[in-house]
């Protein structure tokens, strides 16, 4: 008969065997779709990329007004999506404690969470865009911003949820009314957590293709005016991906590069930025 | 009971109920604490005694279902009256807590907090109250050359010290301690108790402790509880030399809890 101890020893080195098998295959994909982008990507990454407009077939260009596009409705649904999403997280953490308002919001908020992408572009072409009679930046804007929002509130709301209650009771005890406990302290303290979920809201949102359909269109040429169609990268891809032109196809190649490690910059940044902050208190 | 006398309460507890829900937690308690002595409340886990100093500050009231019933007199005036101003009822009731619970900010900015709420300061004075109450706690020497650190780099010790710099810096008239110096190794809970000894001088002292020796070293009175009731409360050398109740007797020798 096997000892219990060498039974434990057996079940214990099987489940780190499974665990690593399940990281390596994760990580295998993973390193696979890296290397093939660098592979295709990075001869088509050149300086005419971030200098020259997107090319008609057959003509050589660059990319520089989808990107300037993409960053532009990054950058606007961001700005739109943050405080709306961090103050609805804060109430559903701190002030949702009573009452059936916080546990409908929180369901509707996890619903928004898994909508399809498409569905929220086809919801701001029916709201907006069929208004006003033409695509447009602010279209594309807010669509992103409906897939920050709820990621935001999630993040925000579970990452104040695990802010120990002896903290907010700590304040309270020296008499902090209850909104400055919230702003001086709980939210001070999961500002980490809450970061890293907006940096995720922003990655995801600059590789939607589905939502920017409906409501940016696309534009050939360069422009930063929102009340315009509004050339993004990821539909750039979509359309020069499945062209059968070569040139258009490096493009798409370098764009989504272009994507892929601007966000994992953006991800290494923040992570930087973030470790020093926290040392220093 | 016959409670010793008491000529100068600083706090006057009159048929006081408290409920959790439909828990019966606090069973009409009657007590005076005197002024500038430290008053320990020993007893069971779950005989009452955080739930009856959580009622001084009306702590309690950041959870629904709890409800406090009767009168407490903070000199003469009733805490638990709706119309008072919990703000101002906590700057004049300070509270520490078992665990240390540093701000996620600065040293300086930990201690500047509860200052700030009350009062407008200038820098310089600011950092004169600072040092105040940091040298108050005893932990000036060990903090001093790096204010601008993190409270949550101190040691749990330290910790717990900056805890009370940071109540007594808003200048309160009364002190509540929860169990304070349980999760501090003893060197530490050896510092916390120096510092109620020296702190008696200037606040109203309420500790809850676990650790009759605690009670017996650092108290001028005692309270035991049991069960939601208020057995006996008395001198602390009396409490723990010639109880007058048999039931106290057995907590304290040991025999029960």
């Amino acid at each position: 008969m096997i000892s219990l101890y060498t039974r434990r020893r057996f079940v214990n080195a099987l489940n780190l065997i499974v665990s690593m098998g399940a990281m390596a295959f994760g990580l295998f994909w993973l390193g696979w779709i890296l290397w093939t982008l660098l592979a295709r990507g990075l001869p088509g990454l050149t300086l005419a990329v971030f200098t020259q407009m997107t090319p008609p077939p057959g003509s050589s260009g660059g990319l520089l007004n989808a990107i300037a596009g993409s960053v532009l409705m990054t950058l606007l649904a961001t700005l739109i999506g943050t405080p709306v999403g961090i103050l609805a997280g804060t109430y559903l953490a701190e002030f949702g404690r009573r009452g059936w308002l916080a546990p409908a919001t929180r369901f509707i908020n996890d619903i928004l969470l898994s909508a399809p992408s498409i569905v929220i572009g086809l919801f701001i072409y029916e709201a907006y865009v069929a208004k006003v009679g033409h695509f447009s930046g602010w279209a594309g804007s807010f669509a992103l911003a409906l897939i920050v929002i709820p990621v935001v509130v999630r993040t925000t709301e579970n990452m104040l949820r695990l802010v120990p209650n002896s903290l907010r009771e700590a304040a309270a005890a020296l008499g902090a009314p209850q909104w400055k406990v919230i702003v001086m302290i709980t939210l001070r303290a999961s500002r980490a957590g809450i970061i890293t979920g907006l940096l995720l809201a922003v990655a995801r949102i600059s590789g939607e293709t589905a939502p920017l359909l409906f409501t940016a269109l696309n534009n050939q040429f360069w422009s930063t005016d929102m009340n315009r169609p509004m050339a993004n990268l990821p539909n750039v891809i979509f359309q020069f991906a499945m062209s059968p032109y070569e040139d258009w196809q490096r493009l798409a190649w370098a764009g989504a590069l272009i994507i892929t490690f601007g966000v994992l910059a953006l991800n290494i940044v923040a992570r930087v930025l973030f470790r020093q902050k926290t040392t220093l208190h | 009971m016959d409670a010793p006398i008491i000529t100068n309460p600083k706090i006057t507890v009159r048929n006081l109920d408290f409920h959790y829900g439909n828990f019966h937690a606090l069973k009409n308690i009657n007590l005076d604490v005197p002024e500038r002595k430290v008053t320990a409340f020993i007893g069971p886990s779950g005989c009452g005694k955080s739930t009856l100093l959580r009622v001084f500050n009306r702590m309690y009231e950041l959870y629904p279902k709890q409800k406090a019933k009767g009168e407490v007199l903070l000199d003469t005036e009733n805490i638990l009256d709706p119309r008072q101003d919990l703000n101002k009822l906590r700057a004049k009731v300070g509270m520490v807590f078992q665990k240390p619970t540093p701000f996620p900010m600065s040293i300086f900015d930990n201690i500047a907090f509860g200052v700030n709420l009350y009062e407008n300061m200038s820098r310089r004075d600011m950092a004169d109250r600072v040092e105040w109450a940091l040298r108050k706690a005893a932990l000036w020497d060990e903090v001093n050359s790096k204010l601008k650190q993190s409270g949550n780099s101190l040691s749990g010790g330290q910790q717990q010290r900056l805890c009370i710099a940071r109540a007594i810096a808003v200048k309160p008239e009364v002190l509540l301690l929860d169990e304070p110096a349980s999760a501090l190794d003893p060197i530490s809970t050896a510092h916390i108790e120096e510092l109620i000894h020296e702190l008696k001088a200037d606040y109203t002292i309420l500790i809850v402790t676990h650790n009759m020796q605690q009670a017996a070293r650092v108290s001028d009175y005692t309270a035991y509880m049991y069960l939601g009731e208020l057995i006996e409360f008395g001198d602390t050398d009396m409490i723990f030399t010639t109880p007058r109740k048999k039931a106290t007797e057995d907590y304290i020798t040991g025999k029960f809890g």
